[in-house]
């Protein structure tokens, strides 16, 4: 089970880079972005979760509710994800300004990264 | 570089970069065996102590609020360096549509369209305020109910057209909430130093556990950090859509 968990957050890291290393868009790099960025997410929440455990939210619960799962690691989560959206908010606009400038969003056809 | 070569250099840089992160992830404690000791020990005392039932609203807002207050500036930080990159550059002019052809009216939008427009965006005001209300008791808080708050507005636009939208976000209004709301986390923040204990210290009577009025500071926080993005992200949905509907080339 441990290997599946974490081998998910190894994937969708590296899919993410990949997705950086060969894209021909930039609005796409900047999704593949957050993918690479997405797998944090899934790590805080692998880390803080129980087996059986229940939301750290002590509401209306049965009279046995068991463990609950760590509330640390969701707000960290919460964190990440706000984080995350300004990143993704702050490359999309310099996409924009980009294509404003250079007319293309293939970033190999930008001047700077030719040889 | 060409595709290929920079394909083979990822390569070998993503094999060093797996066996590394699996020799890390490898590390960790089993999946799902057990919860940090913290953890643990915030979920049994934060109920008794903070008066709340969601524990995620006061180690966010409470036990560990000096995080949330940078992650708060952050977003603020954000919000102004997108107006910034996004504001009209001295080659560009603001026109709207209806500007070329001042003769042909903008048809209105189907009253379907108009119809549902009304009834999503008024229920999303309702959940957004539910959502911020209710942050200490169920999960939820300030910046869940923000951003549902400003999705009202683009539903609005959706709905309708750019001149009914920007009538419902003045600027002026939409950047006060966003700096209040930043500016409101760190005056919460000071009421505890001008208790004469530390900063951020929850010093406001924390009410009955389960009731709407309960965790004392959370619940404010909770309040100004949706105010605060609510307007962030309505500032950068209408900043986006300015560059598409109104920011134009100036024609020579």
């Amino acid at each position: 089970m441990s290997v599946l968990a974490y081998g998910v957050v190894a994937w969708l890291f590296l899919i993410g880079l990949y997705g950086v290393v060969t894209s021909r868009n930039l609005v796409h790099m900047v999704v593949c972005v957050s993918v690479a960025q997405s797998a944090t997410d899934v790590l805080l929440l692998e880390i803080g979760y129980r087996t059986g455990g229940h939301a750290p939210v002590f509401v209306s619960l049965p009279a046995h509710p068991g463990p609950a799962v760590d509330a640390v690691m969701q707000a960290l989560a919460l964190t990440d994800v706000v984080v995350g959206a300004t990143v993704t908010a702050l490359l999309l606009a310099l996409v924009v300004q980009v294509h404003k400038r250079a007319g293309t969003l293939d970033p190999d056809a930008l001047r700077a990264t030719r040889e | 570089m060409s595709r290929r070569a920079r394909l083979v250099f990822f390569a070998v840089a993503a094999a060093a970069l797996a066996a590394t992160l699996g020799a890390g992830l490898a590390g960790l404690p089993s999946f799902g065996r057990q919860v940090s000791a913290y953890a643990r020990m915030l979920n049994e005392v934060a109920g008794p102590q903070r008066h709340v039932t969601d524990v995620v609203s006061a180690i966010t807002f409470d036990y560990r609020g000096v995080d949330t207050l940078f992650e708060e500036f952050i977003l603020l930080a954000a919000v102004a360096g997108i107006s910034v990159l996004l504001r009209p550059l001295s080659d560009e002019i603001r026109e709207l549509p209806e500007d070329k052809a001042p003769d042909r009216a903008i048809p209105p939008p189907s009253p379907a369209v108009w119809l549902l427009a009304v009834l999503l965006s008024s229920l999303l005001a309702l959940i957004g305020l539910e959502t911020v209300t209710h942050g200490v008791l169920t999960p939820g808080g300030g910046f869940q109910a923000g951003v549902i708050l400003a999705s009202g507005i683009y539903v609005i636009y959706l709905g309708t057209n750019y001149r009914t939208v920007e009538r419902y976000q003045p600027d002026a209004l939409l950047e006060a909430s966003d700096g209040i709301g930043a500016a409101g986390y760190v005056v919460i923040g000071l009421l505890g130093l001008l208790a004469g204990d530390a900063f951020l210290t929850n010093v406001v009577g924390l009410g009955t556990t389960g009731n709407l009025i309960a965790g004392g500071t959370i619940a404010l926080l909770n309040l100004t950090v949706g105010l605060e993005v609510a307007g962030g992200f309505v500032i950068l949905a209408s900043e986006f859509l300015d560059q598409t509907a109104v920011i134009r080339a100036r024609r020579r």
